[in-house]
């Protein structure tokens, strides 16, 4: 049937490699998953097999004829489909309009054949779906199983799967992997992109784990573990990093009670979390993504409401408080996407100003001699590249991270709430943000540093607590933290029970 | 072989300010196949219709005039659009005022100019705020698309003021659906003698200066600018958005309703159900023209205001259509929302070139090399 072979693929987006000579291979009949945190390179890697990007070297072999792959029509032509992470469905048409879109011959169309036809392909697949439904009314899942439907259509024998369970509820999944496993015994390929270890382990047979654009390794599913996989991913060459120095540490200064929130898709995200942040360290939260690292930030921002739990600034019930109310008890914020919280259009300036615009403003006038003041001396304090009136958008990755901090942390705040604050950063930014927090430790700032890189929260860390389906397995000192025992804890595999959340 | 090639790439700084001139001489070439059409000479036609009505005081004037209600209606939606609040009511708010400014108008008739005329004014401005509050409500509450209530609301007002101009508000003298006339103290004074232009086109142009003030001064602007470029970033540094949006709506409907007011009191003097042949909807081509700038809004309004009445002069001297002139800043709109979007974009001419990779940092071809 089919084998792709991927060889020395390199693929770079300006300055950022995004693939490093990659090697990769599927054989026919597999599920292979492709495993790697967000900007591991999983999703350009397979952009490049399905004629979306153009490697800049390298080159595939399918079933050993070297193939150029110009487009996604060529992709498919070769037998290879890919389902996107957002859908590429028409909504107001039917099911089987939807599959057969593009692929008709001549000028006439009839419905009854279409679905006939879609029918009959969907039974050979065993993929449960009414070919004359409306797209319109389909669940997530059932668009998805339309998607791999379509792709199948045009005799596709290798699947990319990009992420499919992100927007999928837990049943959702279970069909899906059944679906995959349908296919698999029907002789397809299936190549299945994910973060989450343990659907990798349920339903792949290999697993290539991608980090920072290269490959860590490629590994057979009966002879790893979710503890190894995680590891491969998050950890690095150097792991065990010499720390610097230790801190005295006080109160605490940020208190979470038994905090729980819903992600975006009504899921439970955040399950009873508690943790106590002290004043003078560094709590490290380690954690593969997607374990409710992004909702405990919104709901530390302020941007996202929690649905039980208390959460406590120097004791003051900041609970459900919007995100004025936390900026005004003290806590600063570095959010894990910059265009999060920076606005593109808005100058240096503005943006510097725009958390404690009443500090600039007199009688409802803004008072742009000392707007301008102050993004000038920021400027110059944090070393960013920029004039105070230049457009947001204009500025380096690096140059936006400094405007970032610089708003943070020239509110002297009292709890300091960074997400990734280093991720997609050049080594020179990546150092001078690290120094920063630290230098915010040991004025006896409270750092929440969130992280998935295992190695920066090893090295900047006091204490390290591991995140994982929304619950905190436990928290340890940064110095007694081993890589195994990481692990474990990254994987749901080890929870530390010691009294240590309680208090 | 050779070949063009597309690319994202800001146009430069200098190109920017040209960018509506550009789209209008698109604009004219474009619809030249029209005059042509209607069997008339096209730089002929253009004559008539940009330079005629500027040579003399009379018609000049006129185009002062026509561009009073544009210069509010283009304020007011750009208030709104600053602060992403896609208001397309402001004919309706525009009504709203109007509405208003005739009842004021008669109910004032002891009052001295000195107060009617503020009383009207502020009257137009809180009764366009009215109109504008359910979408404006329905939008932060509920999260309602603003763009289909506000337009709907258009429809809803011209219905209201039937009814009180074949109801209540009937002229009992002549029978005709029109409100009575206002008072003499309500009327807008005129600027110039033997001229219809008025008190309103200054109330306009004061009123884009305020709107550059707040936009670029204050406090609040720099919050609504924020919520307009970027509503999330804005929510997470701590503007209360709903608010902001709420603000600019309200404003942007109450500026409206000052049009409406200046119609009345300036032109007309009694509410009849065509009071706007669409300066509302003229409104946002002017506010899309001027780039949310509000000078260019400004200069955008006297544009447009220029091509209706050149539109009228070409029609007298050369028999082509009137409707031209609708023809011209419809087209106007589209193409100069097409160069906004041409102006990411730059195209450049490939030669021909032995490879077309990026060059390779030197470990990279270091690597090759050992291969």
């Amino acid at each position: 049937m089919l084998a792709i072979q991927m060889r020395g693929i390199t693929k770079r987006f300006g300055p950022v490699l995004a693939n490093d000579r990659i090697d990769f291979s599927l054989e026919q009949g597999e599920i292979h998953a492709l495993l790697g945190e967000n900007g591991a390179g999983k999703t350009t890697l397979m952009r490049i097999l399905y004629g979306l990007y153009h490697a800049d070297q390298g080159e595939i072999l399918v079933d050993g004829h070297l193939a150029h792959i110009p487009s996604p029509k060529e992709a498919i032509t070769l037998g290879i489909g890919m389902v996107a992470q957002h859908f590429t469905l028409v909504p107001p048409l039917s099911v089987a309009e939807n599959v057969v879109l593009g692929y008709t011959k001549g000028l006439r169309f009839d419905p009854g054949a279409a679905q006939q036809h879609v029918a009959e392909a969907a039974a050979r697949f065993g993929i449960k779906t009414d070919p004359a439904a409306i797209v319109r009314h389909l669940s997530v899942g059932e668009c998805q199983r339309v998607e791999i439907l379509k792709a199948l259509y045009r005799n596709v024998r290798a699947l990319i799967m990009d992420e499919p369970t992100s927007v999928l509820v837990p049943q959702e999944v279970d069909v899906l992997f059944e679906t995959l496993e349908r296919l698999r015994g029907a002789g397809l390929s299936v190549i299945f992109i994910s973060h989450k270890l343990n659907e990798v382990m349920a339903v792949c047979d290999r697993i290539t784990v991608l980090r920072q654009g290269r490959v860590v390794g490629t590994v057979d599913k009966a002879a790893t573990s979710q503890i190894e996989l995680a590891c491969m991913m998050v950890g690095r060459e150097t792991f065990g990093v010499t720390r610097r120095g230790e801190s005295p540490q006080g109160e605490a200064r940020l208190r979470l009670e038994s905090l729980s929130a819903l992600d975006r898709k009504g899921l439970p995200a955040l399950k009873e979390v508690s943790l106590e942040v002290r004043a003078g360290e560094i709590l490290g939260l380690a954690g593969v993504s997607g374990n409710g690292q992004a909702e405990l930030a919104r709901v530390l921002a302020g941007t996202l409401k929690p649905t039980g739990g208390r959460i406590l600034v120097d004791n003051r019930d900041l609970t459900g408080a919007d995100p004025t109310c936390f900026l005004v008890a003290g806590v600063g914020r570095i959010p894990e996407e910059r265009h999060e919280s920076m606005i593109g259009e808005l100058s240096v300036a503005e943006n510097l100003v725009l958390e404690c615009l009443d500090e600039f403003t007199r009688n409802g006038l803004l008072d742009r001699r000392r707007v301008r003041q102050h993004g000038e001396q920021l400027i110059a304090e944090y070393q960013i590249k920029a004039q105070p009136t230049d457009r947001m958008r204009t500025l380096s990755g690096g140059n936006v991270q400094k405007v970032v901090l610089a708003r943070a942390l020239s509110s002297k705040p009292r709890v300091i709430l960074a997400s990734q604050p280093t991720r997609g950063l050049d080594v020179g930014a990546t150092e001078y943000v690290r120094d920063k927090l630290l230098e915010q430790r040991d004025q006896g700032v409270a750092v929440l540093l969130i992280s998935e890189d295992l190695d920066e929260a090893l090295a900047l860390s006091d204490r390290i607590a591991v995140i994982y389906e929304g619950r905190i397995m436990g928290v340890i000192p940064a110095g007694e933290a081993s890589k195994e025992q990481l692990g474990m804890m990254m994987s749901g595999a080890w929870e530390v029970t010691r009294g240590e959340t309680e208090n | 072989m050779a070949k063009l090639r597309i690319e994202r790439a800001a146009a430069p700084l200098w190109v920017r300010p040209l960018i509506p001139v550009i789209a209008a001489v698109i604009t004219l070439a474009l619809t030249a196949t029209l005059v042509v059409l209607a069997k008339a000479n096209p730089f002929e036609a253009y004559y008539y219709f940009l330079v005629v009505p500027l040579s003399s005081w009379v018609s000049a004037i006129e185009v002062l005039v026509k561009s009073t209600p544009l210069l509010l209606t283009g304020a007011a939606v750009t208030f709104a659009f600053s602060a992403g609040y896609w208001n397309i009511g402001a004919e309706g708010q525009l009504y709203a005022g109007a509405i208003a400014a005739a009842w004021l108008g008669t109910v004032l008739h002891e009052a001295p100019a000195l107060v009617a005329i503020p009383i009207m004014l502020l009257g137009g401005f809180v009764a366009g705020m009215l109109w504008a509050l359910p979408p404006a409500l329905l939008k932060v509450k509920l999260a309602v698309d603003e763009v289909v209530t506000t337009l709907l609301l258009n429809s809803v007002i011209l219905f209201v003021v039937s009814y009180l101009l074949n109801g209540p508000w009937r002229d009992p003298v002549s029978g005709w659906p029109q409100s009575p006339e206002i008072a003499a103290s309500a009327i807008l004074p005129k600027l110039l003698p033997r001229a219809r232009l008025h008190l309103g086109f200054i109330v306009g142009l004061l009123i884009i200066l305020a709107l550059w003030f707040v936009l670029s001064r204050t406090s609040l602007g720099l919050k609504m600018r924020a919520t307009g470029l970027g509503m999330e970033a804005a929510r997470y540094a701590g503007v209360n958005v709903g608010r902001a949006i709420l603000t600019a709506a309200l404003i942007s409907g109450g500026i409206a309703g000052i049009a409406g007011v200046s119609e009345i009191a300036g032109i007309h003097f009694h509410l009849i159900d065509a009071i706007s042949p669409g300066y509302g909807y003229t409104g946002i081509i002017i506010a899309m023209l001027g780039g949310l700038n509000p000078f260019g809004v400004g200069l955008a309004a006297l544009f447009v205001g220029l091509l209706s009445i050149g539109g009228q002069t070409v029609s007298r001297a050369l028999g082509v259509p009137a409707y031209l002139g609708d023809v011209v800043q419809a087209a106007l709109l589209l193409v100069t929302l097409g160069a906004f979007i041409f102006q990411n974009y730059r195209i450049r001419w490939i030669a021909d070139e032995p490879r077309s990779l990026p060059p390779l940092p030197a470990s990279a071809e270091n690597d090759l090399e050992t291969n």
